[in-house]
């Protein structure tokens, strides 16, 4: 059966864009709002054809290689290199990174 | 879901024109594991150095670098896990928590959101009021315990439009311990937290610093009608001292009532504790609030522990802070007030049970808790900066039990023993306070102050109570000295008593 290009379930609104742009500090126009929704809804819409997969008793798979993290001693071998640190900010002061106020 | 079935003493209901209420707390508690180095990186933890020295590449946030795990900081968080009864996981995983906010420069916390190192435990707490009377026992709920990054510390009083930003801080492992929303007032709420501090401390996993912000609470506070339908919440951020946690709460659950007595409707939000003026404010407006998008972290594998690394920590847990309170009353005979003090704090027991040794338990147990706690507290230092030790209060106690000197002029021994002028032999010898045991010297000072009171001890045969003045009067010419049974024995002979 030929699919059509499907709508997500629980598709994101132009509203949604807004906010998730807010959060991630990024500068969208207005005008662009719901064309990204529509391109969003156009991924999430794919990324759901694998829903169709039987995974039933199927452990959900968090990396690529089957191992535990690899634990490091707790020894003191890194740090004392603030210079390296502050190098690429654009303002520092003292040892400090400086940056616009943060609270009113 | 969140449910809070234990219903409030009546007596500690808050009761308004409009009727009863209760408070409803939980709290989340961040214990900064007492690691050397961070949970993510090589760089140092330690307190008070100069800005961005104890800063690496990861800690910083810069592209390409990856976090590796601290076994350390794995091990204290599963041993803390057995403190609070709690069942370890042995699988486990990091997520990231995203936000942005100036001291966190990777834009994410490293946490632990879906599966935590830590699930359920419970521990049994004693709220005490503000007359120091011990109420029933509450057994708090612990909901879980996971691993995350400290962030770094933001200076704003260094530029009038600037903040200055110092990530030495940002990246050290804490253990948030969140426990069920399971106590119901204020005393409650800092039984709680004075009790999980004894656990960290007793298993050394953390220091338990609470003014250096090693040990901190985040209070989530709400109201009901007792046992009715839950209020919203409101999450009091960063509180750092134990009386700072009572006025939180105080302050939160009379705003609630207000404003729900008044007919509106309560904020969920973040509020900050203002401990100049005593109140809770606003910190973080509602639109932003969490909505942090968990996910897996890419750049870490989960951690899977082997049952025989946590077996092996379990059996080599310290003797826990109950355990010692419970061996305190039954081996030394203790009252439940003293083995509780002198227990709620592990330094506190190891000085304890030094003085004790060979000495009565009782004893030890008042010079310890009356004359060395208190004076600790009036001079404001800390056990480990003492310049008594516990060897040396214990030799002090044996001048008392051999009748080297009385208890009265020991006090006077152990003030110049605190300020640190020698050891009790030292100064006993310095200050000829030896006491007065020949009975012949004593009793030629008693000889004096009868002649020198010849009317008094006319008296004396009718009004026996008189017999103190003669003490006091002997004591004085003795300079405190003699010892005090002689005197009393040799002056009712005298007296004809």
């Amino acid at each position: 059966m030929a699919q059509e290009k499907s709508k997500p379930k629980n598709g994101v609104t132009a509203k949604d864009v807004k906010k998730i742009a807010k959060l991630s500090r990024l500068h969208v126009e207005a005008d662009r709002l719901e064309p990204i929704a529509e391109d969003l809804n156009g991924i999430l819409g794919w990324i759901e054809q694998l829903a169709e997969v039987d995974v039933e008793g199927v452990e959900p798979m968090t990396s690529a290689v089957d191992m535990a993290a690899p634990l490091r001693a707790d020894n003191v071998s890194d740090g004392g290199k603030r210079d390296d640190v502050l190098k690429n900010a654009p303002k520092s002061d003292d040892g400090f990174f400086v940056v616009p106020r943060s609270v009113e | 879901m969140f449910i809070a079935p234990r219903v409030a003493d009546e007596k500690d209901w808050i009761v308004t024109d409009t009727g009863p209420w209760e408070i409803i707390i939980g709290l989340e508690v961040h214990a900064q594991v007492a690691s050397k180095s961070k949970l993510f990186s090589g760089s140092a933890t330690g307190y008070g150095s100069a800005p961005n020295t104890q800063v690496s590449l990861v800690d910083a946030g810069m592209p390409g670098m990856l976090p590796v795990v601290n076994e350390f900081c794995i091990e204290q968080a599963v041993k803390t896990g057995y403190g609070l009864n709690a069942k370890i996981n042995l699988f486990s995983r990091f997520d990231r928590k995203n936000y942005f906010y100036v001291d966190l420069p990777q834009g994410y916390q490293i946490s632990q959101f879906e599966h935590p190192i830590v699930g359920e435990g419970e521990i049994e707490i004693l709220p005490i009021d503000g007359d120091g009377n011990v109420g029933e026992p509450v057994t708090v709920g612990i909901e879980r315990l996971h691993l995350e990054q400290d962030a770094g510390k933001s200076v704003h009083d260094l530029s009038p439009d600037e903040t200055y930003v110092d990530l030495n801080r940002c990246g050290v492992a804490l253990m948030e311990i969140v426990s069920k929303p399971d106590m119901r007032t204020p005393e409650e709420a800092s039984a709680y937290v004075e009790k999980l501090r004894g656990i960290v401390r007793a298993l050394g996993t953390c220091d338990g610093d609470m003014e250096k912000g090693n040990l901190r609470a985040d209070v989530n506070v709400s109201v009901r009608r007792p046992g009715g339908e839950l209020g919203t919440r409101c999450e009091i951020k960063n509180v750092n001292s134990m009386r700072f946690i009572r006025q939180a709460i105080n302050f939160e659950a009379r705003r609630h009532i207000d404003i729900i007595e008044a007919g509106g409707e309560i904020d969920q939000e973040t509020r900050l504790f203002d401990s100049v003026k005593g109140e809770t404010r606003t910190m973080r407006s509602k639109e932003d609030a969490h909505d942090y998008r968990y996910f897996p972290d890419p750049d870490l594998l989960p951690i899977k522990l082997e049952q025989s690394f946590v077996d092996k920590i379990k059996a080599n847990l310290p003797e826990m802070p109950d355990v010692r309170k419970a061996r305190f009353m039954s081996d030394y005979g203790l009252p439940e007030y003293d083995a509780r003090i002198l227990t709620s704090d592990k330094t506190k027991a190891d000085f304890y049970e030094v003085v004790a040794k060979g000495r009565d338990p009782k004893i030890a147990s008042n010079w310890t808790m009356v004359e060395f706690f208190g004076a600790l507290n009036k001079s404001g230092l800390e056990l480990e900066d003492s310049l008594v030790s516990a060897d040396a209060l214990g030799c002090l106690i044996d001048r008392i039990l051999d009748d080297t000197i009385s208890g009265k002029i020991a006090k006077g021994v152990f003030e110049k023993m605190f300020a640190g002028e020698g050891t009790a032999d030292e100064i006993i010898e310095r200050d000829g306070l030896k006491q007065v045991t020949d009975m012949g010297t004593i009793e030629a000072m008693v000889d004096k102050v009868i002649a020198d009171n010849a009317g008094q001890a006319e008296k004396a045969k009718e009004n026996p109570k008189l017999l103190g003045f003669f003490v006091g009067q002997v004591m004085k010419a003795s300079q405190g000295k003699a010892n005090p049974q002689a005197v009393n024995k040799i002056l009712r002979e005298k007296l004809g008593l």
